[in-house]
């Protein structure tokens, strides 16, 4: 037992309303909890309380009753006896009357009647004893919001939990329902107050009850509420939204169909207000009521809610903004606002509801009627005035979403109306063949019919939209028999013939649109329903075909028409109609692949293409068509180019390269299960280089090259690692065979190693343009392969690439980078697969010294007397005399340091020292030297340090080439951070230190690239240091044409540091150097993007404190005023933006 | 006697829809000024009796700005509401006055009422492309804030 202290101390402490609310809370819940642990019975706790729950100071005993309250509140679930029940809620229902210390007595009866079943609960006799007491003695409009509320909440949980007693009450519980919530205007309490009624409803379920004679009361107190109308700030009341109220309310307005004659007319009235929220909160109203009420009480209201949904529609229509592009459009592109959408809802809803009510209301319905009769006179789009248009689009929209309701509907609409679009369009509904060319003769000559084309079209995909959504169910076999299927079939031939005939000569966008939608609804209906004939389904594929092959001039045409192609090929075979896939791929797929390897044709290239592609992405089998198609034709360009010399079809072969890279492989890696493909076309392409290795020509095309290794490095990675070994033999045996260096296995022992040397080094100027090639494709295969495939020959790999990147092959290089962030897996198995592990690699790569070099620092092959043995390290601090060596083992140096960084090997640290060293060459040589006349080591000096400078670069950026996710590198997280915080600190003291110019602007060439690829979260957190580097790196990068690409990536970091809130501190203090040097990018000639984001940051800038910047504001001026007159039009609307915003601070 | 409205009730007619240019903003050929972009600075200007834009009481439209990028000449004529509308001088006004900070200065600009649009067509026009006159104009007070009114409302 607790000791009587310890409790009398929190009991003061809760009832004392000086003390801070933390401690009362404490204080409660160590009461409780004695409770809940037995140590302290509720009969003590009362006993001890007693003062506080009787005295006659009204703050003194709110607290008290309040804390009573509490505790029982956390007892919810602990059984109590129902004495101990009883007399508690005696109390409490007694207190209801002390309208002083209301709040506790309320909290203490919702605890009571909400407590758990099987822990004791109040009886209903004492229930009904409280609902009593509360109709007496609580006047609820005069409360508080917070006790409001409790009331609300107390009323609502006696009539969810104890209907019965409740109910017993009678007329009183009406009137003191309608009492309470009379008035109420807080979103919280209306939300409960609505669902009161909502309770109060489903307690007196019988019709003919007293509710009935209330219901004009109660919707008294709920009709005043709609529309919901909130004028609530966000932030505020922020737990309660329109949207939540607006639903209550709905819940509430159809919780019994007693409701029906005042809510119907209520909304119908809204419904034709001004105000478009009420309207659309009329459609939902009448949408969810609709339901609720069933279809005999809404059938009364079934002509006044059509008319209302009719006028809603043609009055919410806007001016169209889409034109006829190759989007699915409803109806005639007008944009349909929120109202017009729920009408059309509403639309559907009823009509399934009181489906021949409605329909025959459709049917008669004169404003239909109407357009059908002036039909005739729309001929064609353009001529159509605006409201025609707005009235034809209306019937269409409103007669589709019929169409689609139901089948039955689908008929009455075909009976009703299609008839009479036939004899617009002057079709017959015969079947005979007979009849169709006879009036195909009579076509040619006439324009089409717009008005009655645009609603055909439209009800025939409506009719097709129903059919497909009935496919799942059994119903689908008995539709063939409806009269929409009769009168569709037997007026297809004709109306396809018609539609194919004439989609050549019509020049309006939007006939065109409906044509080709007609002509591919036609054939995509399920066979089951409507079966074209197959010479139909031909003369379709043909006319679509035809505009693929002819008038690829007309681009919407174009794209419509390939659109359709692809739909019907994915259609095609859903039914498994043979027959017809038979006839799409010999038409269209076959012939589609036969315009890629015909030369002689006049369709652009790149439309071939993209014709291919999306021909392809249509089915799974025919992308296996295409594939080989494109395999083919690639391969045939490729021999061509490397083994006849033809170099006329590069540019061919590179979109075809293209093509493949960026579509087919995406559409295969998405689609997945075709990876197979992917592995045969790295095969053929290597059996093609293996075919070529013969001929002497000389091909040097680097897009052709880059677009070749893309593909390759693409589609071997994606390919499983089974393939990948398989893959890799094949290259490595086109390799061995076709690369005029002599390099032989180096498996076992170094004394081959050195002769392997030997023969490299020999080797070292002889590398021709088709070596670069297989090794280019070699090293491709490398870098996009998984980390376990197995390398055959790693060490002689290794160091044929050591050699090549010396030369200045860069995927060599990245291979290198690659392998070596591959191997950097713990996994042991990796390591004996490959025959090589990582430290073998980093000991060929980094120790090995490879290369003599002699005294007068040529680089030799074989060592003569007067030469040492030199490494990659040695070559990168120049060591040789041939500077454009060092620049090679730069930049293959920062290739392998990338893969390094990215698994965070420590190794890094020496690459970055090495790379460093380079970036101050100069400081290194020093003045004496340079002034001695070492003119050349002067001049190549520069494109040196600028290559380290560099290499800063390809560490930090992210590539597209190797060594990302896609060629599955191994990357960890956080790397760039990691790296830029360890490198930013030994560039800041170097800058520091350094006194020659070059070196200096090197040091900040170096910093510009860290910054520009470090995040900017991070950058952000160093502003203040980071800036001045940041300033001095634009004016460097400003000074290259070469350099405009880094140049906007580093402004675009310093726009992010002006637009964010952390930066502002290191904008004020550098705020004039900032100025300068925007000022400055304001006039850069190379590059618009940089212009427009200088314009752009000194806009930020007008924001800055005015003191600040205002003494600015001239020289700010002056340089933007100049943009004014800028040759780009994006770069003056800035510069006006600007000026005006720095204009208006004085 | 209060001085009534000079067009109580002028007709207003829809905005027209901003149409985005077809080409990219960041193509690399050269833009020259076209009359769109002039249009697209002025038609937002607010007339100075009502709430309403150069645009919606039909002042202005795309055809009457003409422009000649090469030569730096811009022509803009515009056609005021009624005949002896005496705020078209400082419609004119206003119209040079956005012009003046959106072009470079060597853009000459010469802005006239349509003919036969205003009963003194002649002294508008005259007074409106007189730099003195306009200069003058600006640095009346009340003139300068009424125009200042126009060009930065946000009563649209």
């Amino acid at each position: 037992m607790a000791s009587t202290s310890e409790l009398t101390q929190h009991l003061e402490c809760y009832v004392d309303t000086a003390r801070p609310p933390a401690d009362q809370a404490a204080s409660l819940n160590f009461i409780t909890s004695l409770v809940n642990k037995d140590l302290l019975t509720i009969e003590v706790l009362v006993k001890e309380m007693r003062m506080y729950l009787t005295i006659t100071d009204n703050v003194i005993r709110a607290r008290g009753i309040l804390l009573l309250a509490e505790v029982l509140t956390g007892l919810s679930s602990k059984p109590l006896d129902n004495a101990t029940i009883h007399s508690l809620i005696g109390f409490f229902t007694d207190r209801l009357s002390d309208w002083r210390a209301l709040r506790g007595a309320l909290v203490g009866c919702l605890a009571l009647l909400r407590r758990q079943a099987n822990a004791g609960t109040v009886s209903a006799s004492d229930a009904k004893v409280v609902a009593l007491s509360y109709r007496e003695n609580l006047p609820v409009q005069s409360l508080a919001q917070q006790d409001r509320k409790l009331c609300f909440e107390l009323l609502e949980c006696l009539l969810q939990r104890y209907p019965n007693e409740v109910a017993s009450l009678g007329e009183d519980l009406f009137y003191a329902i309608s009492e309470a919530v009379d008035g109420e205007k807080d979103p919280h309490c209306l939300i409960l107050a609505f669902h009161i009624v909502e309770v109060l409803v489903q307690i007196f379920p019988d019709p003919s009850g007293p509710l009935a004679s209330f219901c004009g009361d109660l919707f008294e107190f709920l009709g005043c509420y709609f529309p919901i109308h909130f004028t609530h700030l966000k932030d505020e009341d922020a737990d309660v939204r329109r949207d939540d109220l607006s639903k209550a309310l709905m819940s509430a307005f159809s919780s019994t169909a007693l409701f029906e004659p005042f809510v119907i007319p209520l909304l119908l009235e809204k419904l034709s207000s001004s105000l478009p929220l009420a309207k659309v909160d009329s459609l939902k109203y009448i949408n969810y009521c609709a339901s609720r009420y069933g279809a005999e009480r809404m059938a009364k209201h079934a002509e006044t809610i059509w008319i209302s949904i009719k006028r809603a529609i043609s009055n919410s229509l806007e001016v169209p903004a889409k034109s006829f592009t190759s989007e699915p459009l409803l109806g005639l592109g007008f944009q349909e606002n929120e109202i017009a959408t729920e009408a059309l809802i509403l639309l559907q809803k009823v009509t399934m509801q009181n489906e021949a009510l409605f329909l025959n209301l459709v049917v008669r319905d004169e404003d239909i009627n109407n357009v059908f009769n002036s039909i005739a006179s729309h001929e064609s789009y353009t001529n159509i005035p605006l409201q025609g248009r707005q009235s034809l689009h209306a019937v269409g929209r409103i007669l589709c979403i019929i169409t689609k309701t139901s089948m039955a509907s689908c008929n009455r609409v075909f009976e009703s109306f299609f008839p009479c679009l036939m004899n617009t369009l002057e079709i017959s509904m015969g079947n005979s063949s007979k009849d169709f060319t006879l009036n195909e003769n009579s076509f040619s000559s006439k324009r089409f019919n717009f008005g009655a084309l645009y609603l055909c079209v439209e009800f025939i995909a409506a009719c097709r939209d129903l059919i497909m959504r009935t496919n799942e169910h059994a119903e689908k076999f008995g539709t063939a028999d409806e009269t929409c299927c009769y009168m569709l079939q037997s007026s297809a031939p004709t109306l396809i013939t018609t539609l194919a005939k004439s989609s050549n000569d019509v020049v309006d966008d939007a006939d065109i649109y409906f044509k080709v939608k007609g002509l591919q609804m036609l054939v995509t209906f399920p066979g089951y329903f409507l079966q074209t004939p197959t010479a139909m389904f031909e003369n379709v594929l043909k006319t679509l075909m035809s505009i693929i092959l002819v008038d690829f001039d007309k681009s919407l045409l174009w794209k419509l028409a390939l659109k359709a192609l692809v739909h019907i090929g994915s259609f095609v075979d859903m039914d498994h109609e043979s027959e017809k896939a038979q006839i799409y791929i010999s038409f269209v797929v076959e012939k589609t692949i036969s315009l890629v390897s015909q030369d002689d044709f006049n369709v652009p290239f790149p439309l071939k293409l993209e014709a291919v592609s999306e021909i392809g992405a249509s089915r799974p089998n025919h992308m296996l068509k295409i594939v080989q198609g494109l395999e083919d034709a690639i391969v045939a360009n490729l021999s061509k180019i490397y083994v006849h010399g033809d170099l006329k079809s590069a540019e061919k072969t590179i979109q075809l390269f293209e093509c493949y890279s960026n579509k087919i492989i995406s559409w295969i890696d998405e689609t997945g299960g075709l990876e197979e493909v992917l592995y045969r076309f790295v095969i053929s392409i290597w059996n093609c280089v293996d075919r070529c290795k013969d001929s002497s020509n000389q091909v040097q095309d680097k897009g052709l090259l880059d677009a070749t290794m893309m593909a390759m490095k693409l589609a071997v990675g994606s390919c499983s690692e089974e393939s990948q070994n398989i893959i890799i033999q094949k290259a490595y045996g086109a390799l061995s065979s076709g690369i005029s260096i002599p390099f032989k296995d180096s498996m076992d022992d170094s004394s081959s190693v050195k002769l392997e040397n030997l023969h490299l080094s020999e080797q070292l100027d002889k590398f021709s343009l088709r070596d670069e090639w297989i090794l280019s494709l070699f090293a491709s295969v490398i870098i996009a392969m998984r980390p376990r495939t197995h390398i055959a020959n790693a060490k002689g790999i290794l160091h044929l690439f050591m050699t090549a990147l010396v030369k200045g092959c860069t995927p060599a290089a990245q291979a290198l980078g690659s392998v070596i962030n591959k191997f950097g897996t713990p996994s042991n198995e990796v390591a004996t697969s490959t025959g090589c592990t990582l430290e073998e690699a980093m000991e060929i790569i980094f120790r090995s010294k490879l290369w003599n070099i002699t005294e007068d620092g040529v680089l030799r092959g074989s060592g003569t007397s007067h030469s040492s043995k030199v490494g990659l390290t040695e070559l990168c601090l120049g060591f040789s005399s041939n500077k454009l060596l060092q620049v090679h083992a730069i930049t293959g140096l920062a290739w392998i340091g990338k893969g390094l960084l990215l698994i965070g090997h420590e190794q890094v640290k020496d690459v970055t020292k090495i790379i460093l060293e380079c970036l101050l060459a100069d400081d290194r040589i020093g003045d004496s030297e340079l002034r001695q006349g070492l003119l050349e080591t002067s001049r190549e000096l520069p494109s040196v340090m600028r290559s380290a400078a560099d290499a800063f670069h390809i560490l930090m950026s992210d590539s597209d080439v190797c060594l990302n996710r896609k060629f599955h590198a191994k990357i960890r997280p956080l790397y760039k951070q990691r790296f830029f915080s360890t490198v930013m600190p030994i560039l800041h003291s170097l800058i520091v230190k350094s006194d020659s110019s070059l070196s200096r602007s090197m040091l900040f060439r170096a910093s510009a690239h860290l910054i520009s690829n470090a995040p900017l979260i991070v950058i952000l957190s160093d502003a203040k240091k980071l800036m001045k580097v940041l300033l001095d790196g634009l004016s460097i990068l400003s000074e290259d044409i070469l350099d405009k690409d880094k140049l906007y990536s580093l402004l675009l970091v310093l726009s992010g540091i002006l637009t964010d809130k952390c930066g502002e501190e290191a904008v004020l203090e550098n705020a004039h150097i900032l100025i300068d040097c925007l000022t400055r990018l304001i006039a850069y000639p190379h590059m618009m993007l940089v212009r427009e984001t200088a314009i752009q940051c000194l806009l930020a800038m007008s924001e800055l404190p005015r003191p600040r910047i205002f003494p600015l504001k001239t020289q700010v001026l002056q340089a933007i005023f100049k943009a004014l007159d800028d040759p780009k039009r994006a770069v003056r609307q800035e510069a006006v933006r600007c000026l005006h915003a720095w204009t208006s601070i004085a | 006697m209060t001085l009534g409205l000079i067009n109580a009730n002028p007709v207003v007619h829809a905005k027209k829809e901003r149409v985005a240019r077809t080409e990219d903003l960041h193509s690399d050929v050269d833009a020259a000024v076209d009359p769109l972009e002039i249009y697209d600075f002025v038609r937002d200007i607010r007339d100075p009796e009502h709430p309403y834009s150069l645009e919606q009481l039909s002042v202005l439209s795309e055809e009457s700005i003409t422009v000649d990028d090469k030569l730096g000449r811009i022509l803009i004529t515009f056609t005021p509401t009624i005949q002896h509308c005496s705020m078209a001088t400082v419609i004119g006004l206003c119209l040079r006055v956005k012009l003046k900070q959106c072009f470079p200065p060597h853009y000459k600009v010469d802005i006239k009422v349509s003919p036969g649009s205003h009963a003194d067509e002649e002294s508008v026009n005259k007074q409106l492309n007189d730099k003195e006159r306009v200069a003058a104009a600006l640095e009346n007070p009340n003139l300068r804030q009424l125009v200042d009114e126009c060009l930065y409302s946000s009563e649209l």
